[in-house]
């Protein structure tokens, strides 16, 4: 199963918690898992969301594989200029 | 990822919009014209913060040659709140928000007559309390500028200006703290600055009453020019062709429309095509700004100079609409470093002025500022040297970052090692002259793309993309597809295509696109590949997999294939038509694994004791920029970032009277740094390649803003023998500072 680690503001919406492990194929998946977990964060998935997986930033892009131990970090979703 | 060698990748081919532009043929957002066109003026709120009880346009109507005359009532109020946000910040609805708000808007058959008819227009206001300070618009009992809008979860300790908390961050900060020898706390603030763009806003809107458009506008993204107006006018995107003009700089500041729905409107109503053109005045006023901050930094160090333990707190005011930046300080304030207790805290806030929009590295210039102006004191107080500091505590690959993801391979190390070695860091500094240091930080992003390659009869190439070109992406696209191809860089041209021509492309931000489109544009060339490939396999009557493509050529993979003398592009292309017809590639997708970017910047500077004036003597800035495709136009991303830093440090600032009306919307007092008062700035390209990209390429357009601040506040501070706390400094706060 894929650690997904979830940014510090988010952990309001999740009791607390910091880190939890998903299994899912893609990052679709997982983020369909992590609202149905934590309702709290299904606003903030919806509105967007970036990922880094293994260290690799992905942005809105749902059919990304995850392998088994992958780490995933949700991150807001990111914009520059 | 291992260096690759390349033919024509990493050489400084002519600019191919030079000519153009340096003899006055490049069109840029005002330089399009057609007969019968109307023009249009924009009424604006000379008040911070007021309800408009009544505006009252029948005499501006009455005037001779007044073709149609809008104000807020003209819009309707937007599903989609973000488009609704960005639609009230165009025209204002029932409050004027802030000083510059748009009210109304005129189209006349002259520019005299339009400005004649803005002072015809009454308007009745009720003035309301404002609140221009990001501290001020926090407290409890602020005047709110949007009710119901504040960040979930936060409590009655701050007002309802707050539309957004994040925080980031691991390990424990209090054991942190308690294994350091020293630990600095200190708070900074920093100035809102305008991306000073030479070119103001400019378009030229032609809207039938059958829904059918036509959009020319100076823009970093027309495509998402085309999604907003569209929502606002409440037309199908495909109706709406949007074409990007040249454009005379944008660094973020058009990212998104402010004009372009107001002469959209004023068109439909008028039935003519509508010119609308910002005055600096406006642009200052009334486009998007970046954000000022109030900040708190508290680092601890060990006497041998490894961080224990750091923490921010951010505070950013972005305007008079909800908004979302503050975050992309947060996890860029510790990014340079590798540590074990960190936590980095944002908000962002509300107040009475223009809203922001992005600027270069938006949100990480003054958080990264804070930082590295705390690690500098800490060395001064600890006797340790700048550099080795950071090198002591640098990121590198295999790093957990201070916002989560553990970095893959980046060039920090390298930046500062080149940094060390170079001459500049080891030259005798003269009489009131301070040397500065700052590491800097940016993302760079993916995002989706679209990109079509046409393989002409006479053996050229032309390549359509979809994003503007605002830092010399054309020069590089087309230096890519030719590596790609194995062909001549003169044999192909690239075009920005308009939003009829090709596929959605995303804006032009982020330092994505010589990224993004460079991948979209290998592949469409890898399509065009495999077809040729395929036709000359058609014509050696052997297995298409038989053929392969090299320097330029197909030819048989081997003797097996059979004995066949290589056919170049060219030799393919003039019998396309006897083979199947034209030949194309293309490539639509949304590449990610940007590659994170890191630079270094070295500043001397020399502050005049007497008038507190600072002359920059001698800078140098050290990137990481993966691979640089055509180097020429990297070094001129890594010298503006520099300038516009130096400019944000040292003077620019938007400054607020008592009556939240902006003091300074022009160039006269809003001083940009100008050729005249720098030095050469000194670029040093560092390249550690990209695995994310299949040359090796980060994006190199916003990292360099992100250090200046820093460099120049340390090197003053040094300079001066106080330590400096807010932006700008300008001379009488330096006079100040010495006391």
């Amino acid at each position: 199963m894929a650690r997904v680690v979830i940014f510090g503001s988010l952990r309001a919406f999740t009791g607390g918690v910091g880190e939890v492990e998903i299994e899912a194929k893609n990052t679709r998946v997982l983020l369909q898992k992590l609202s149905e977990q934590f309702e709290g964060l299904r606003e903030t998935i919806a509105a967007g969301v970036s990922l880094a997986i293994d260290g690799e930033v992905f942005k809105e892009a749902w059919f990304t594989p995850i392998d088994e131990d992958s780490e995933v970090v949700v991150m807001p979703l990111m914009v520059g200029g | 990822m291992s260096k690759q060698d390349f033919k024509i990748l990493g050489t400084r081919p002519i600019r191919p919009d030079g000519l153009d532009k340096v003899t006055g043929k490049a069109m840029f957002g005002a330089d399009k014209s057609v007969t019968g066109m109307l023009h249009a003026r924009i009424l604006r709120s000379p008040h911070a913060h007021a309800e408009i009880v009544s505006i009252d346009t029948s005499k501006a109507k009455a005037l001779p040659g007044v073709k149609a005359v809008i104000t807020g009532a003209d819009f309707d109020e937007l599903k989609n709140r973000w488009t609704g946000y960005t639609s009230q910040n165009c025209m204002a609805q029932d409050r004027a928000l802030y000083d510059g708000h748009a009210v109304a808007a005129v189209a006349a058959i002259s520019k005299s007559i339009a400005a004649a008819a803005l002072k015809l227009i009454e308007v009745e206001y009720n003035l309301l309390p404002h609140v221009t300070d990001v501290d001020e618009a926090m407290k409890p009992g602020a005047p709110v500028l949007h009710v119901g809008v504040k960040a979930r979860k936060l409590g009655d300790e701050v007002s309802g200006n707050t539309v957004g908390y994040y925080s980031f961050g691991h390990g424990d900060l209090e054991t942190g703290f308690a294994e350091a020898d020293e630990v600095i706390e200190r708070s900074f603030k920093t100035a809102a600055t305008h991306q000073g763009y030479i070119e103001p806003h400019a378009c030229l809107a032609d809207l039938g009453s059958d829904g059918r458009g036509e959009l020319w506008c100076s823009t970093q993204g027309h495509y998402n020019v085309r999604l907003i107006c569209a929502e606002i006018l409440d037309i199908e995107e495909s109706q709406l062709r949007v074409t990007a003009s040249e454009i005379g700089g944008g660094f973020g500041g058009k990212t998104t429309v402010f004009i372009e729905p107001v002469a959209l409107m004023l068109s439909r109503k008028s039935g003519k095509p509508v010119k609308a053109v910002m005055t600096r005045d406006e642009v200052f006023r009334a486009s998007g700004p970046t954000m000022s901050s109030s900040m708190d930094i508290k680092i601890g160090m060990s006497k041998d100079g490894r961080i224990t333990a750091a923490q921010a707190k951010l505070r950013y005011q972005g305007g008079a609409f909800p908004y979302q930046m503050v975050m992309m300080g947060a996890m860029s304030a510790f990014a340079a470093y590798d540590l074990d207790h960190v936590q980095s805290e944002g908000w962002d806030v509300m107040t009475n002025r223009p809203k922001m929009i992005s600027y270069r590295a938006p949100g990480a210039p003054m958080a990264v500022y804070a930082v590295e102006a705390v690690v500098d004191e800490l060395c001064q107080k600890l006797e340790l040297d700048p550099i080795d500091t950071r090198l002591k505590n640098a990121a590198r690959e295999g790093t957990k970052s201070s916002y989560g993801p553990t970095f893959k391979a980046i060039g920090l190390v390298e930046a500062l090692e080149a940094a060390k070695a170079h001459p500049h860091y080891s030259a005798p500094l003269a009489e009131n002259t301070g040397r500065g240091v700052s590491c800097g930080f940016w993302f760079n992003f993916g995002g989706q793309v679209s990109v079509s390659m046409a393989i002409n009869a006479d053996g050229t190439v032309n390549l359509i993309e979809g994003n503007p070109d605002i830092g010399g992406s054309r020069a590089s696209i087309s230096m890519m597809a030719a590596e790609a191809l194995g062909i001549p860089l003169d044999r192909i041209r690239t075009i920005v295509g308009d939003t009829a021509s090709v596929g959605f492309s995303d804006v032009t931000d982020g330092s994505r696109v010589t990224f993004a489109v460079g991948i979209a544009t290998i592949n469409a060339a890898n399509a065009a590949i495999k077809e040729m490939c395929k036709r000359a396999a058609m014509i050696w009557e052997i297995d298409e997999d038989a053929v392969e493509w090299v320097d330029g050529a197909a030819q048989p993979t081997g003797h097996n294939a059979g004995e066949f003398p290589p056919m170049s592009l060219a030799e393919i292309a003039a019998v396309s038509g006897k083979t199947g017809g034209p030949i194309a590639g293309h490539h639509e997708g949304a590449p990610d694994k940007a590659g994170v970017s890191f630079g270094v910047h070295l500043v001397d500077v020399e502050v005049d004791p007497e008038t507190g004036f600072t002359a920059v003597k001698r800078y140098t800035a050290f990137q990481d920029v993966g691979k640089a495709i055509h180097p020429a136009y990297v070094e001129g991303q890594i010298q503006g970032g520099a300038v516009q830093g130096i400019g944000w440090a040292l003077n620019e600032e938007y400054i607020y009277g008592e009556d939240g009306r902006l003091q300074n919307p022009g160039f006269l007092d809003y001083r940009i740094p100008v050729a005249s008062d720098l030095p050469m700035i000194d670029p040093v390209i560092i390249e550690v390649p990209n695995p994310g990209h299949p040359f090796g390429v980060r994006g190199c357009g916003e990292t360099a803003i992100v250090p200046p601040l820093a460099a120049v506040s340390n090197g003053v501070s040094r300079a001066i023998g106080k330590r400096m706390f807010e932006l700008p400094m300008s001379p009488p706060k330096i006079l100040k500072a010495i006391g």
